[in-house]
């Protein structure tokens, strides 16, 4: 069990939420996970950790409402619980030692790459934040993230703030400006991070993407999150959640990912009974 | 003198027709007519051979002379003094490599039918439940930590409870049980039987804590260190699956059979929706493999709905790893067996579903060195099976967490932790493994039987070499 301290509306779809993990907070490090149930009846369901506090004992966890177990995450107040939450779940993110360091967050995935940048500055490497959403409203965690990175770029698909386009495309053009980045880190939807990986791959940048597929134990038990890099088969939970982007096979993740949509549509029609 | 009846007293099972619907347990236990004609089969032999055939030592011929007698509570507290899971042990052991196999009567008549008897005795006591909570018993200072709630991880926190140990049972999962969880089946092992075992447990004090990855959430040094535990048993298991490395192997509805079989019994995947989790539901399914799991996602698949069933295998049967009697209620619920086929890719649709097993024949060769005949391609016999869900059930490596994790614990070249097979014992102090975490994938049994060693040798280690006696 895990009690939910306090909860923040990011946008209509996104919610962040404060639990009470003392041992998960305690262990965390950036790029790290966790495995969280809500109903007995409940899916398990991989959340990357966007914040973690050792000393108030609580990571924070940024969910984005898109199917039926998110839906009923996001409907959680504070002082419920969560039936179970384990972590630290996965590797940490490979930090690097120089900079500077490009983050690129698509929609949720700014939570994801916030405490990547501020371990990163921590160490002394630069870094500049590139995160995006479709509109000016739902780009989240400005707050967070800006003080932590030297530069800042907002992204929009439709130019309501910042950047007129993708994540991607701007990071190309920085690229191209010279930026002279060291290493490239990408958390977002499945596009957005494939286009990163090939924004990056003519310049030989060095880029990681956090790959979420579909996780069942988490633990390197049961396989379902495998991914092809480079040929071989690794396992998302355990090997990952970070892959060298330009080594991984894209087309198979995106069609794995897509393995349950029928059954998806199943669940959220019972959902509304 | 009486005459042995020359088979085993035949267990009432549910119809193979029916029962392809049903998630029910299959095999319905003796009656009291039925344990009583079965124990009298057993003659009570002056050296009780059948008992070396047992990894945890269960004093057979005396449990049976009970049953014989009538007396079942004497019959369960004889199976007690070394075995904490009988209901289990008595549905998934495999008996006849065991304590069947040494049975005096084996070569002229069917062996005494232990497993059923044990079952019968472990039922018999699930309706007639004594607490042990009563016993007055030494309370010790020390606590001990257990990595694990699988059958080793049970078995060994039941033996230091009962020495007086505090013992805490850390799992991963969200429920307790482990492979018994989420890899055997309810028609093979209602989960209410594993709730009881635990249950049982907790009357004795043991302490469960879910949602625990040892090596993640805490590291055996804090156990060792702050948190206050004098040692710690590691039973976490052969966690990681096995694939074959061949083409297609990452398409949709190709599973390993930990996947297949966790989405369906620890999360219920059976009940969706009513459950959240999903499993793709088989027209035709294909099976790798041809141990006990096979046969659990063969059956699994034929309850999901699968008009045909393939268990497909690249020995023969005489080779099969599986219990004999789960390869026999497969073939009655429909399994269809194919020995000496080989599939060497999977073949997919547009959409990536996987479609079919290109396969070719073997036959058999010279030996190879598992002593076993080599299987051998046949030249130009390839073909198609068709399928839409595929599982694998090769086997399983150990889960590498706690090695990873843990400074100064050996692994050996197959990732197992290295230990004195009599005592458990790691290259750590303080730190002890056992079940199939040290030994590679085996039974359940014989896991149970290292976490039995296991707690003596903690027990003499805490002690400080007193003898690790159970006194049960």
């Amino acid at each position: 069990m895990a009690t939910i301290l306090d909860k923040r509306e990011l946008t209509p779809v996104t919610r962040l939420f404060v639990v009470e993990a003392p041992l998960v907070a305690r262990h965390a490090q950036p790029g790290q996970f966790v495995i969280l149930r809500v109903t007995d009846h409940g899916e398990r369901v991989p959340i990357s950790i966007t914040d973690f506090d050792v000393a108030a004992g609580t990571v924070t966890l940024v969910i984005q409402e898109v199917g039926k177990t998110s839906g009923l995450l996001c409907a959680r107040e504070p002082g419920q619980e969560l039936l179970d939450l384990v972590g630290p779940l996965g590797l940490p993110a490979p930090l690097a030692e120089e900079g500077p360091a490009a983050l690129v967050g698509g929609g949720f995935g700014a939570g994801a790459v916030y405490p990547i940048a501020r371990e990163l500055r921590r160490r002394g490497v630069r870094v500049t934040s590139i995160v995006g959403a479709r509109t000016a409203e739902l780009l989240i965690l400005r707050e967070l993230l800006e003080p932590e990175s030297d530069g800042y770029e907002p992204c929009t698909d439709d130019g309501s703030l910042g950047y007129h386009g993708f994540t991607a495309a701007r990071l190309g053009e920085l690229i191209e400006a010279g930026a002279g980045f060291t290493c490239c880190y990408a958390i977002g939807p499945m596009p957005m991070m494939r286009a990163v990986a090939e924004t990056t791959r003519p310049h030989e940048l060095l880029t990681y993407v956090s790959l979420d597929p579909i996780m069942v134990d988490g633990t390197g038990m049961c396989g379902a999150c495998r991914i092809s890099v480079g040929g071989e088969t690794k396992f998302a939970c355990v090997d990952g959640p970070f892959f060298d982007a330009h080594r991984v096979d894209f087309d198979e993740a995106v069609v794995r990912s897509k393995m349950y949509v029928e059954e998806e549509h199943v669940a959220l029609a019972g959902a509304g009974r | 003198m009486t005459l042995i009846y020359p088979t085993k007293t035949e267990m009432p099972a549910l119809d193979p027709v029916e029962r392809r619907a049903l998630w029910d347990e299959v095999a319905v236990g003796y009656t009291v007519e039925r344990a009583l004609a079965e124990s009298r089969r057993c003659v009570q032999c002056q050296d009780p051979v059948c008992e070396l055939g047992c990894p945890v030592g269960v004093p057979i011929r005396d449990f049976v002379r009970r049953i014989q007698l009538g007396d079942f509570a004497g019959a369960a507290d004889v199976i007690r003094t070394r075995n904490v899971l009988p209901a289990i042990c008595g549905r998934v052991c495999p008996v006849e490599h065991q304590c069947e196999a040494h049975c005096a009567t084996v070569g002229r008549l069917e062996p005494v039918g232990i497993g059923r008897l044990e079952r019968f005795v472990a039922d018999w006591e699930r309706v007639h439940p004594r607490s042990e909570a009563a016993t007055k018993r030494v309370q010790r200072p020390e606590k001990v930590a257990i990595v694990g709630s699988g059958p080793a991880g049970l078995t060994a926190a039941s033996d230091l409870a009962r020495l007086g140990y505090g013992v805490t049972v850390f799992e991963a999962l969200h429920a307790i049980g482990g492979v018994l969880r989420y890899g055997i089946p309810e028609f093979r092992l209602p989960k209410a039987i594993v709730d009881e075992d635990v249950e049982r447990l907790g009357e004795l004090g043991v302490e469960f804590r879910t949602d625990v990855v040892v090596g993640k959430t805490v590291t055996i040094d804090e156990l060792l260190g702050e948190l206050g535990y004098s040692a710690v048993f590691v039973g976490t298991g052969a966690g990681s699956p096995k694939f074959m490395g061949i083409p297609g192997e990452n398409l949709k509805g190709v599973y390993s059979a930990n996947e297949y079989l966790t989405r369906v019994n620890l999360m219920r995947a059976y009940d969706f929706p009513g459950y959240d989790t999903p499993v793709k539901r088989p027209t035709r399914a294909a099976v790798i493999g041809a141990g006990d799991t096979a046969m659990d996602a063969a059956r699994v698949s034929i309850r999901l709905g699968a008009e045909e069933t393939h268990v497909v295998y690249r020995r023969s049967q005489t080779e099969m790893g599986a219990r004999h009697e789960d390869f026999v209620r497969a073939g009655e619920e429909g399994a269809i067996f194919d020995w000496l086929t080989l599939p060497v890719r999977f073949l997919g649709d547009e959409e990536g579903r996987v479609r079919a097993l290109a396969c070719v024949r073997m036959e058999l060769g010279e030996p190879d060195e598992s002593g076993r005949a080599r299987p051998v391609p046949i030249p130009g016999s390839e073909f198609e099976l068709e399928a839409n869900l595929v599982v694998i059930a090769l086997g399983t490596n150990p889960n590498p967490l706690v090695p990873q994790t843990t400074p100064g614990i050996d692994v050996d070249g197959h990732g197992c932790i290295v230990v004195d097979h009599e005592t458990g014992r790691t290259s750590r102090p303080g730190v002890y493994a056992g079940g199939d975490i040290a030994t590679g994938a085996a039974t359940v049994i014989l896991a149970m039987g290292a976490g039995r060693r296991a707690a003596g040798a903690i027990h003499d280690y805490l002690q400080g070499g007193s003898d690790g006696d159970l006194g049960a």
